[in-house]
């Protein structure tokens, strides 16, 4: 009998209850295409800021301490005074006074090729770099490439510097598993003629180098005696401008340096920094154990150097911070404007639903008011318009998340110019957000049904 | 102990007087009519006895036991076990069939029985429009519909508004008859009218006059 009334009152209010369909669907599209957006860019919308260079900057501790030591000599340098610092081992000309500015060249770290190569506490090793993909972090590592750089002499003696990397790697973890990573990915706004090295004896130059030089994809050059093709030239804005980058192998073959690095860039995906995170960065000994685990357990910047400074021997891992915290940051902020527009489009759909539920009740409450005179208790007499609010709520949940997983595509083609996948974690999202809805949409209206008094039978005959 | 028995019963909307201090003792098996002008507070009376309303003075006792505080849960119970309601505007639900319109009553009592349904439409001469909508019926059917609504429960107490306020002589007739039937099988009738003719069913006629009760009669030649 129940489902008989439903099933009749709804047909009976087919206007009231498409409306309230509508209503519920284009909310529910609006959300369901936040939220997939929200959700699929907010992985990807890290992936693209990570394009302003890496946020994590590995160095070996030897050549880290050098550095800070000579740290007071650094203020104001450039290239000029390069050689300086080549032959006392600081750190090169291409980098900013401060850790926390370097964030914004990202080149490679680390001293010149001429320093004493004799102590190994100088670099890092690449045959280490797996164990990256073995941290707790592990999965919010996007990418990673490692660089040695060294002074090479071209043909008539010049000295260059050359950045041996890995341009894309594919990398045997120790579980076994693959992975891709390298240079091109960190590096994705740079502009390139040509293509990067695909074997050791190819090269890529910078802009500024190759004009110099006279050089172009395809030509050809020598650098300490071996011959080099050039398979592209890139821009990068930047001090790399000036070098030549080719395979890191290559690069240790010439040198005679064996599995040495002297820097790796990572890019993590992390989270903001808080007190704990600015507390542990400083000592991570100060903390409590409790406090650790916290730490430790979260992707903060700072817990993820400190999980790579445990596995990679002699490093030292220090977050860019500030682009770092500005992913951070632009992340929240995008998730807070979503979040907010979910809200207000939900709020906006419960107010029309009320509009449309209490006019439904307004409209049948000299129905309702019999039906109390005939013996229905409240609850009752609620239940049939719940229901039917329900049903036309469900069907208008599935048609609006079709529409929003659609609206969602369209968003990602002509906004982001990505392909988004409907995320499954939005299903019961919605489906909790649309009872949340129903409900404070239809609170008012049914309280007023509730207390609607069945005597007004009676009486309201006459009105 | 009478069946209802009215003890000072006011009725007060803001500074209105619907019903002033109205005493009445009904037996079991009663017909009663209540009659009086339009606005003296004969509707009022029947929403407190149909357990609808509460007086905001006096008592009412319904087997001895005042329900006069009785509220929401408790009085529905109390109405849909033992009143039957008959209205002037017949008050049917527009998107359910006669048949379904009685099943509803069934519904909110206890439980449905399509068959025992069927047998009420067929008493009121309506099992051939069973299927048809409310509006889909001329008005007699409906009051007759309303009738068998008001039967399925088989409620002690048959409370009529105006049941033939809206209805030709014939079928004034046909309903009256089926009051009749009702009172023959025992039940408790209490009808307002306006109508001399239909007052004349009754055992004892009342009247109201601005909420009071002017008159109190039994009828010595009440029709049969
Ligand atoms: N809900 C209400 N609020 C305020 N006043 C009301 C209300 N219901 C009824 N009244 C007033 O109470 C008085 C009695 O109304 P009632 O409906 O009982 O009259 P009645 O005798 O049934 O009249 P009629 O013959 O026209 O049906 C009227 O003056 C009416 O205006
Ligand atoms: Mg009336």
């Amino acid at each position: 009998m129940l489902f008989r009334m439903v099933k009749k009152s709804i047909l009976n209010q087919k206007e009231r209850m498409l409306i309230i369909a509508l209503t519920v669907a284009l909310g529910v599209s609006l959300i369901t295409a936040l939220l997939d957006v929200m959700l699929d860019i907010g992985d990807r919308m890290n992936r693209e800021l990570k394009v302003y260079g890496a946020n994590i900057l590995v160095t070996p501790r030897g050549a880290t301490l050098l550095k800070s030591w000579y740290r007071i000599g650094d203020e104001g340098e450039d290239g000029g005074n390069e050689e300086i610092f080549a032959a006392s081992d600081a750190k090169g000309p291409q980098e900013p006074a401060s850790t926390d500015e370097r964030s914004a060249s990202g080149g490679p770290a680390g001293g010149d090729g001429s320093k004493d190569r004799a102590d190994p506490g100088m670099y890092l090793k690449e045959s280490e770099l797996g164990r990256i993909k073995t941290i707790f972090w592990a999965f919010n590592i996007v990418d990673f490439a490692p660089y040695l750089k060294s002074r090479v002499a071209s043909e008539d003696g010049t000295p260059l510097t050359f950045v041996g990397t890995w341009f894309r790697h594919r990398l045997v973890l120790p579980t076994m598993e693959e992975v891709d990573t390298g240079m091109v990915s960190l590096k994705s706004w740079w502009q390139l003629e040509g293509a990067w090295p695909e074997a050791g004896d190819q090269v890529a130059l910078g802009r500024a180098l190759a004009g110099r030089l006279g050089l172009a994809p395809g030509s050809a050059l020598t650098l300490d005696g071996r011959r080099f093709a050039v398979s592209g030239v890139f821009e990068a804005g930047g001090p790399e401008d000036g070098w030549i980058y080719g395979e890191l192998d290559a690069l240790q073959e010439l040198k005679g340096l064996e599995d040495a690095l002297d820097s790796v860039e990572i890019s993590a995906l992390t989270t903001p920094d808080n007190e704990l995170s600015r507390r542990a960065a400083e000592d991570p000994s100060s903390l409590s154990v409790k406090e650790m685990e916290t730490w430790y357990c979260t992707a903060y910047a700072s817990s993820i150097c400190y999980q790579l400074e445990e596995v990679l021997s002699g490093a030292m891992a220090r977050p860019v911070r500030q682009v770092a915290a500005a992913e951070g940051a632009i992340l929240e902020k995008t998730k807070l404007l979503m979040v907010l527009v979910t809200v207000l489009t939900a709020a906006s759909s419960a107010l029309g639903i009320s509009n449309l539920v209490t006019a439904g009740v307004i409209e049948r409450s000299a129905e309702i008011a019999l039906m109390k005179a005939i013996g229905a208790h409240g609850r009752q007499v609620a239940i049939p318009v719940i229901a039917s609010i329900l049903v036309s709520a469900l069907a208008g949940t599935a048609v609006g998340y079709g529409l929003g997983v659609w609206f969602a595509s369209v968003i990602g083609k002509t906004v982001f110019n990505a392909v988004i996948e409907p995320q499954l974690a939005v299903i019961p999202a919605v489906l909790a957000l649309v009872a949340l809805i129903c409900l404070t949409g239809s609170i008012g209206a049914i309280r007023m049904l509730l207390s609607l008094q069945p005597a007004q039978v009676l009486h309201g005959g006459r009105q | 102990m009478a069946l209802l028995e009215l003890d000072g019963v006011s009725r007060v909307y803001e500074d209105l007087k619907a019903l002033d201090g109205v005493s009445i003792a009904v037996e079991k098996g009663e017909w009663i009519a209540i009659m009086g002008p339009s606005g003296s507070g004969k509707s009022t009376l029947m929403n407190i006895v149909g357990c609808m309303d509460q007086p905001t003075g006096g008592r009412v006792l319904l087997d001895g036991r005042d329900i006069s505080k009785v509220r929401g849960r408790e009085l529905t119970e109390i109405r849909r076990s033992r009143i039957g309601l008959i209205f002037q505007q017949f008050h049917l639900i527009g998107y359910l069939n006669a048949l379904e319109n009685v099943m509803v009553a069934q519904y909110y009592h206890s439980m449905t029985d399509e068959k025992e349904a069927m047998a009420a439409l067929e008493r009121v001469g309506l099992a051939k429009r069973a299927r048809h909508l409310p509006s889909q019926l001329s008005g007699g059917e409906q009051q007759r519909l309303c009738i068998a609504r008001a039967l399925i429960n088989y409620p002690e107490i048959i409370l009529a508004d105006e049941p033939t306020g809206n209805l030709d002589g014939s079928n004034e007739e046909i309903v009256m008859e089926l009051l009749h039937e009702m009172h023959r099988d025992g039940r408790t009738v209490i009808v307002v009218t306006h109508s001399p003719k239909v007052a004349d069913h009754a055992q004892r006629v009342i009247v109201l006059e601005h909420g009071r009760l002017v008159d109190d009669r039994r009828n010595t030649e009440r029709r049969e």
